[in-house]
């Protein structure tokens, strides 16, 4: 095929081209792990900035009305007190075994679903600010997680009122909750900017997503109980696929120890391959195509 | 050491929604960049081609051309907003990029906080601004207005504000696009005092411009663009005659 054959010689002619430029210039910057590490340290020292948008987003939701962010609180506690109430009288448990799990649950849940689907219009959403100023990608990331973490904030108000109306069998190892969410907020952040920059260069993912994240829910233990069901002979076999799904070790390892139950170490183990596997791949997606989110939105 | 060294820089937009088939061949025209199709048959639009450039500590630069020429993108890439597509393009030095006024101004939280906000993006501390912010209240001369939502002030006020924080940061590479209009004439002659303080403040200065008696009091050299290239480049007045003659050339032909 002659046309073929002429692509090849033009670049074959190409690299002969770069060959020769390589030796006056130095190589290209910007497709290198060193400028996407640079991009995330950068933004890091930009936090002053993207704590202050990050407070911003949440007074701006709730400006003019007269309780404020005190309405993150509220619609929490309504959320969970109606689908306990709801769910322990259909599955037949105490409510306070059932209304607790659900609202720890639900805490958790609300972040790591925010930092998914918000994920995937983080650049997007920021078009204008991103073809505008030069600052690194990674500050839209890190003000959404940093929003998602107030949001959590404001809902462990809930939980605070919870442990009085239900006090839950707490100790001092139960801290671990700390870590755990730590390492929840280390994986929101890598699927948030990964989810980002695929969906910016994709647009039919951002709905994808959505659709993703509500199935998700379903099919994670939050309103349903897995160990209720894990010890029903009937269903158990069907039910213990869930250890499949990976959201069901994030909530399991922030929910347990916060609602003082012991911990399974596999859970542990699971999240933080995924946060080790998961930032590896957003690196190798972030040196090639973080250039090209400008380009993108 | 304040430098900007670009070589062989392009700057290519794909566009995805268009239809890359009916575009095959690459279309020139007058005005804008080249569109053409990639390997990939996904359409692009040579925004930038081929750019050479290598400024210093010192330099005043104009960007004179058509609309579409690619003033503006080479100011983004010099900015280190869009990197080149092929070639390169080395900025050295902490950059200040003054494009567009509105972009990062929130209108529901207040002048003062924006003039936070804007400052923080432009690459200061709190602190820093925090120092400024007097100055840039008393040279907007919004008085109250500026703990006001900014969505209660009129396109003039904003372009205030805007000005204000803006011509009051250090810059060692400032950017300028054209579009500083909508204030009125008094404030303007002010305006124009701050941003030559601002100006002789830089180290470096690109400035996009219609506008050659703007151009004229603030630049020494200038580059012409055309379709993305760059034309001419060379002193103020040599390159600005020649734009000028190409004009009345195509104006009177």
């Amino acid at each position: 095929m002659p046309s073929s054959r002429t692509r090849e010689r033009e670049s074959d002619v190409a690299r002969d081209r770069d060959r020769n430029r390589t030796d006056s210039l130095p190589v290209p910057p910007g497709r290198n792990f060193r400028s996407a590490f640079r991009d995330l340290a950068n933004g890091w020292a930009q936090r002053e900035l993207w704590f202050h948008l990050g407070w911003q987003d949440i007074r701006q939701r709730y400006r003019r009305s007269v309780l404020g962010p005190i309405w993150i609180t509220i619609s929490m506690a309504v959320t969970a007190i109606a689908l306990g109430i709801l769910y322990a009288g259909l599955f037949g448990n105490p409510l306070e075994e059932q209304l607790p799990y659900i609202l720890v649950g639900f805490i958790i849940w609300a972040f790591i679903a925010g930092c998914i689907s918000e994920g995937s219009e983080v650049f997007v959403a920021n078009s204008g600010l991103i073809t505008h100023l030069p600052a690194p990608i990674s500050i839209h990331v890190y003000r959404l997680v940093w929003r998602q973490m107030l949001f959590f904030a404001h809902n462990l108000i809930v939980y605070a009122v919870m442990l009085v109306v239900f006090p839950q069998p707490l100790t001092w190892t139960d801290l671990s909750a700390l870590v755990a969410f730590a390492l929840l907020v280390v994986n929101g952040a890598w699927i948030a900017l990964l989810v980002g920059i695929v969906s910016t260069r994709f647009r039919d993912l951002p709905p994808v997503t959505q659709s993703v994240v509500q199935l998700l829910f379903f099919l994670t233990p939050i309103v349903w109980i897995y160990e209720d069901l894990a010890s029903n002979p009937a269903v158990a076999e069907r039910a213990a696929i869930v250890q499949l799904n990976p959201v069901f070790h994030f909530v399991e390892i922030v929910r347990r120890p916060m609602l003082g139950q012991d911990q399974h170490l596999h859970s542990w183990v699971i999240v933080t391959a995924i946060a080790v596997v998961g930032w590896a791949m957003t690196l190798l997606v972030m040196r090639r195509y973080r250039g090209r989110v400008a380009y993108w939105v | 050491m304040v430098s900007i060294d670009v070589r062989d820089a392009s700057v290519d937009f794909p566009i995805f929604d268009a239809k890359s088939r009916s575009l095959k061949h690459t279309v020139l025209g007058v005005v804008g960049g080249n569109v053409a199709a990639n390997a990939r048959k996904v359409v692009v639009i040579e925004a930038l081609k081929g750019i050479n450039l290598h400024l210093q500590d010192g330099d005043r630069l104009a960007l004179i051309g058509h609309n579409g020429a690619g003033k503006s993108t080479l100011l983004r890439l010099l900015s280190g907003i869009y990197e080149p597509t092929a070639g390169q393009a080395l900025v050295d030095g902490r950059v200040a990029p003054v494009f567009d006024l509105g972009v990062g101004m929130d209108p529901e939280i207040s002048g003062l906080e924006n003039i936070l906000v804007r400052g923080l993006f432009l690459g200061m501390t709190r602190k820093q601004m925090e120092a400024r912010v007097d100055d840039i209240a008393e040279f907007t001369e919004l008085g109250n207005f500026l703990h006001m939502p900014l969505r209660t002030y009129s396109t003039g006020m904003r372009v205030r504000l805007a000005l204000g924080v803006v011509t009051s940061i250090d810059p060692e590479i400032l950017l300028l696009d054209e579009g500083i209009g909508a204030v009125d004439a008094a404030f303007l002659e002010r305006a124009k005092g701050r941003l030559k303080d601002l100006v002789a403040r830089a180290g470096l200065l690109v400035f996009a411009s219609h506008s050659d008696d703007l151009l004229r009091q603030l630049c020494t050299s200038a580059v012409w663009m055309e379709h993305g290239t760059i034309r001419q480049q060379g002193p103020l007045e040599e390159v600005l005659d020649a734009y000028k003659g190409r004009e009345r050339a195509a104006s009177g032909g």
